[in-house]
């Protein structure tokens, strides 16, 4: 059973046009969007029809999934008893290739969100959308939205240009620690690589799939780097991620540490102790075992009842109706995962919003 | 990882249970090693140009080991040379004191991966000879792998079917870092004629894709690069399935060697899921991709998970199944398994014998 009270860390509101964002950009990208006749910043990683995209229920006779704010209460906050539900937009502004042109779409996509929904729910937050190739201009880009109480994280995508972990990018750690905003790291490219190790792949099957690998690279990443050496008080929120690979990924890391630790002498304690203290992962998409009892075990395994945060990642079709809790969690773990475990990791949530 | 050679090594061979070792590497004595099965032409071509890949380094891998040569310390042979350069030492040190009666080459650096296309194709073609010449006609318990040029798939097969019923062969060696993800259509040369030779295609981590190792660029640091060994064999492993390779080659086997295990129920479940939702895309799919798993492809041990506590690994065996696993020991490189210290743990005999021997002899389908 669902608690009441749930907090939802992933949901996804849509951005219905780029004429929507248009309103909320200087009169240069104004202008350039309508001289260049830019083409909607959608990406691949989510195709328009795809099942996953979104769930056949949720997808409306005319426009899009949760492209309004009344979609998203009547679908997702009410029926999910949500008391708070953390926005993030999956607009392609990080998917560009220019720095400038990713900035200003990014704070387009910020002060949209805070404007048309932020401002006219309380029940939700929101994720500051940063590019990440030009690391000062994002870190402005928190500092700016960061005095707005309602957001709560900064959001970057699972694939990049280089691992997340890499100093480069330790200002965007530095801004968000300070501001008491988790890092989130939500499933998606911005293709400036191949999106697997090995190429292109042939299928959007493959694309999807390989997101947990993509999380697994950023999670070695981080922890290799230093980043929890640097930043202890950082908390990374993996979004969209799957979970059921997080034990067996943690073994192999945990045994090359026990073997190269020389390399990294700043990572002083096991991976699985780090990801204790400061990683977290949301709870859709379960890729769960054929049977509960599996599941159970692959929970005994991750060694810690506070790893879990609650999602629907609505509107993306990951689980049927209202079954969004999967067979096999333990009762005890259900208030933790749905409102203990997303307040003791989002430190923004207990500030009162006015 | 490192380990001592005790003392009375030699002595347990008597009481010892008979293993298979799938991952042994074997290293060529001298860089010249190779010269009696290459043309003068290639020969000079070497001494002028040297024998490039795609990394930007010479000499050595792109991310430095942890140890010399990645190699054990103590297996450096005491005649001098490499490590798993020299075949009497390798067998005091590690054939008969672990009782292997059946180990598998996987001959590394040998020439997969150079970019030149004629001298990749013709140092794979030597490699394939000096196995024979040098280990497995001078030692019946070694088996050889037919090192192939995979990124030209047709003289790959080639080179397959040449090797195809020799008795000294076992299996084909791929690395997984290729230059397009394994199940892409050019590389079904490959799996056609190992298919039809019967022989499993193993695909070993490294390799020389030229790209970045990881679906977001280059990391820092070799412990990354070796953990990371498991995400680019997952990318692999479900381009395999989710092209049809397995639909297209139903006799296929494939063995994924040193890329770790534990991952890959959760890699199972992720995939089938994703399938389940997007099958509409992949109507040449009959089944689902964890069936496709369960059928046709088998998994080395090296290097052993240990999670704490140890008892977790029977969890992720038995989702896998008892008859998954190959025990591998990846001699003489830094992160060897000693078989007695593998999998401490209180399992059945049954178990036992499938893990250490029994599921390598069927795969490749060889007494010993």
């Amino acid at each position: 059973m669902i608690e009441a009270g749930a907090i939802d860390c992933d949901v996804h509101p849509t951005v219905p046009s780029l004429e929507a964002l248009v309103p909320y950009m200087s009169e240069h990208w104004q202008d350039m969007v309508k001289t260049r006749g830019l083409d909607e910043l959608v990406s691949i990683s989510y195709p328009a029809n795809s099942p996953i995209t979104a769930r056949a229920d949720w997808r409306p006779a005319k426009g899009k999934p949760a492209g309004t704010l009344e979609q998203m209460r009547t679908e997702c906050l009410d029926p999910f008893k949500t008391s708070i539900a953390i926005c993030n937009c999956l607009y392609g502004a990080q998917l560009l290739f220019s720095e400038d042109m990713g900035s200003a779409f990014a704070s387009a996509v910020n002060d949209w969100i805070a404007k048309e929904w932020l401002d006219r729910e309380p029940r939700l937050r929101g994720s500051i959308v940063v590019q990440t190739q030009n690391v000062e201009m994002a870190v402005e880009e928190i500092e700016r939205c960061a005095k707005n109480p309602r957001f709560v994280q900064v959001l970057l995508l699972a694939s990049g240009d280089h691992p997340l972990g890499k100093r480069f990018y330790w200002p965007i750690y530095a801004a968000a620690e300070r501001h008491g905003l988790t890092v989130g790291i939500h499933a998606g490219s911005n293709y400036h690589n191949p999106p697997t190790a090995v190429g292109w792949p042939s299928y959007y099957t493959e694309d999807y799939a390989a997101q947990a690998q993509a999380f697994q690279t950023q999670l070695t990443s981080l922890i290799c780097e230093g980043v929890f050496s640097s930043y202890p008080k950082l908390k990374v929120v993996l979004l969209e991620s799957g979970w059921t690979w997080l034990p067996a990924h943690l073994w192999r890391l945990s045994k090359y540490w026990h073997g190269l630790r020389m390399e990294i002498p700043w990572v002083d304690r096991s991976p699985m102790e780090i990801v204790k203290t400061n990683v977290r992962l949301s709870l859709q998409p379960t890729d769960a075992p054929p049977d509960p009892a599996s599941l159970e075990k692959i929970i005994e395994h991750m060694q810690s009842d506070e790893i879990l945060l609650f999602s629907t990642d609505y509107p993306h079709g990951q689980f049927e109706g209202m079954e969004v809790l999967p067979q096999g969690l333990p009762k005890s773990l259900v208030r933790k995962i749905m409102i203990d475990n997303p307040r003791a990791t989002y430190a923004r949530l207990l500030e009162t919003v006015t | 990882m490192n380990v001592n050679v005790k003392p009375e090594a030699a002595k347990r061979t008597s009481t010892r249970l008979a293993i298979a070792d799938c991952d042994i590497h074997p290293v060529r004595s001298s860089p010249n090693a190779f010269d009696p099965w290459l043309s003068a032409r290639w020969r000079d071509h070497l001494k002028t140009f040297g024998s490039p890949r795609r990394l930007a380094m010479q000499a050595g891998p792109a991310f430095p080991k942890g140890q010399p040569d990645a190699a054990r310390r103590d297996a450096l042979p005491p005649e001098g040379g490499r490590a798993g350069s020299s075949l009497s030492f390798m067998q005091a040190q590690h054939l008969d004191p672990n009782n292997v009666t059946f180990g598998v080459l996987n001959p590394l650096q040998s020439g997969q991966g150079v970019a030149n296309p004629e001298l990749c194709a013709a140092l794979c073609a030597a490699t394939n000879e000096w196995q024979v010449a040098e280990w497995t006609s001078k030692d019946s318990r070694l088996k050889a792998s037919v090192v192939v040029p995979y990124e030209s798939a047709d003289v790959s097969a080639a080179e397959i079917r040449k090797w195809a019923g020799h008795k000294d062969f076992v299996q084909v060696l791929v690395l997984s870092r290729t230059g397009e993800p394994l199940g892409n259509r050019r590389y079904w040369p490959i799996y056609q004629a190992a298919a039809e030779a019967g022989l499993p295609v193993a695909v070993h981590a490294f390799g020389y894709g030229g790209g970045p190792i990881t679906s977001t660029g280059w990391p820092s640091h070799y412990i990354e690069e070796m953990a990371g060994h498991a995400q680019s064999c997952q990318a692999g492993l479900a381009s395999i399935v989710i092209e049809g390779v397995f639909e297209r080659f139903p006799k296929l086997k494939i063995v994924m060697v040193e890329a770790g295990f534990a991952w890959a129920p959760a890699f199972a479940w992720r995939l089938d899921k994703t399938w389940k939702a997007l099958r509409a895309e992949t109507p040449h799919l009959k089944r689902p991709p964890s069936e496709y798993l369960k059928e046709h492809v088998w998994w080395t041990t090296q290097p052993m998970e240990e999670p704490e506590p140890r008892t977790h690994v029977l969890d992720t065996i038995g989702w896998m199944g008892w008859d998954r696993l190959l025990f591998a020991t990846d001699y003489p490189h830094w992160d060897f398994d000693d078989p007695s210290l593998a999998l401490p743990l209180p399992i059945s005999e049954e178990q036992r014998l499938s893990f250490f021997r029994e599921n390598a002899l069927a795969v490749y389908g060889v007494k010993a």
